[in-house]
């Protein structure tokens, strides 16, 4: 008998795990956004003394998990198991970066849910009893993102007002089994869900319906309202993806107030800075999270916050072939 | 006699079918709902910018055309060294990160003229660079510049065609 499982697919933790460190680091663009002040690094430029962009997203993650591991006050050699994951072909940012970390090591896929996904993994991981310290991470970066899924950097691309901004980052968290402040506490896995969006420019709204799913589910599966979280947070819809959020929510009965916000739209000034219709990326829900979100949880600004964060699980062969874009959602819910 | 189990299987028919229609019924609306709330493109605004700036870059090259012309070239002579220095500019803007820049800003009036192709080539290169010599840039520099030569090769195949039709 699975007591932990409430409902379809929300587990509930009865010891649940503490996040005791975290680690943000972010890029150019984002230190210009108006969140510059919560994130631990903001780098110079995009290359951070690196050849290539995909090693420079390396450095990034590897940055970001030894500010987790030493703000946690845990010695490194007694975390157990390092989850983690990336946008490029192969994880390889999370793969490599765990060559350096030399800890058992979990890569995960889930696109931009990956943190929440790899923080509930860990949480399910710890509350099991199978550890007692866990080192979650994501990242991704605008230049390796954009030589992957879309062209030469330096080409000629008028960039659609639709279409977003990869997020130049890296978050890693620390999970315990004991110790202090904000803890998780839910998780809702979510289902693939595609409504037969094709343009991959148009990630938002590919993801929108996912988001709203797993959100709809959470509030089912555990009887809640929106309105009992001081934040929810989706991880990248953008400003069109957000608002078919909030229209699919709302008519599925649980419309969400002025406690919505997306990680997108906060990470950068949508107006002022040249990024579309807002951030994406792991890294984009996974620096807001743990930067400056986390600092309000700590601080006790804020006590309860959702994230659901999104993926589009789409490949550049998929889209070419005509495929639409399978979307994902993944909730974590941090209580201080 | 159909076994049992294809017997349920067939009675299932009926609700699959069933399901995929609602999820086609879903999907349209869905699509509608994007349709409504994705804000249209500024059409006219975009056209304006890229006349406006793809005409600056062509009289540029016009300027450079007449230089050559009063070196004593003629029209025909003039052509090619123009093409070569407008090119160069292409190369040199892309190089300093700075032609891409500009297509944000300028569209179609960036990548239309032969600054615009230029600049397809020259990124790639840049890019792939990373992967070496060979199997990066050698292999890849006409990644996003290919298909305009093939389609272009093409095309020039058939207007040669309908032309030997007509003049034949």
């Amino acid at each position: 008998m699975a007591s932990k499982k409430i409902g379809k697919a929300t587990v509930k933790f009865t010891n649940p795990p503490f996040i005791i460190g975290t680690g943000t680091v972010v890029g150019p663009m984002e230190g210009k956004g108006p969140l510059a002040k919560g994130f631990d690094v903001v780098l110079p430029d995009l290359a951070c003394g690196e050849k290539t962009p995909e090693k420079s997203e390396r450095k990034l993650l590897e940055q970001a998990a030894n500010i987790a591991i030493e703000r946690s006050g845990v010695e490194k050699n007694m975390i157990d198991y390092y989850i983690a994951g990336d946008l490029l072909n192969q994880i390889i940012s999370a793969g490599f970066s765990a060559r350096q970390l030399a800890i058992p090591f979990f890569g995960v896929y889930g696109a931009c849910s990956t943190c929440a996904m790899g923080a509930t993994l860990g949480s399910m991981i710890i509350d099991g009893g199978f550890s007692d310290y866990i080192l979650i991470g994501c990242s991704s970066h605008y230049q390796a993102a954009e030589r992957q899924f879309r062209h030469p950097i330096e080409l000629n691309v008028k960039h659609k007002a639709i279409s977003q901004y990869t997020v130049t980052g890296a978050g890693a968290l620390v999970l315990s089994s004991s110790g202090k402040g904000p803890r998780l506490t839910w998780a809702t896995t979510g289902k693939v869900i595609d409504l037969g969006i094709k343009d991959p420019c148009n990630l938002g709204a590919a993801m929108a319906p996912a988001a709203a799913d797993t959100f709809v589910r959470y509030m089912i599966d555990t009887g809640s309202t929106p309105d009992m979280f001081d934040l929810v947070l989706t991880g990248d819809l953008g400003n069109l993806g957000s608002e078919l959020f909030k229209e699919l929510v709302k008519d599925a009965g649980y419309a969400v107030g002025n406690n919505y916000n997306d990680c997108g739209l906060m990470i950068f000034d949508t107006k002022t800075q040249q990024v579309g219709a807002g951030g994406s990326g792991c890294a984009c829900p996974a620096v807001v999270m743990l930067g400056p979100i986390f600092g309000k949880l700590e601080d006790g600004t804020l006590k309860k916050v959702l994230l659901v964060a999104t993926g589009a699980l789409l490949s550049p062969l998929s889209s070419q072939q005509g495929e639409t874009i399978p979307g994902i959602g993944h909730i974590i819910v941090i209580e201080s | 006699m159909p076994s049992k189990k294809a017997g349920q299987k067939m009675k299932k028919m009926p609700k699959t079918a069933q399901a995929a229609q609602h999820q086609k019924r879903e999907q349209r609306a869905y699509k509608q709902l994007v349709a409504e709330k994705q804000r249209k493109p500024l059409y006219f605004k975009n056209f304006i910018v890229a006349f406006v700036a793809g005409g600056v870059v062509c009289t540029m090259g016009q300027a450079i055309l007449a230089f050559f012309m009063k070196q004593g070239l003629d029209i025909n002579a003039a052509a090619a060294p123009t093409l070569a220095v407008i090119i160069l500019f292409g190369i040199i803007l892309t190089a300093f990160g700075i032609y891409d820049e500009f297509a944000q800003f300028a569209g179609a009036g960036a990548a239309v003229p032969i600054t615009g192709f230029a600049n397809t080539i020259t990124a790639a290169a840049i890019d792939f660079k990373r992967e070496g010599w060979v199997f990066g840039m050698g292999a890849k520099m006409f990644i996003v510049a290919g298909p305009v030569i093939v389609y272009g090769i093409l095309s020039g195949v058939f207007a040669a065609f309908i032309k030997f039709i007509i003049w034949s």
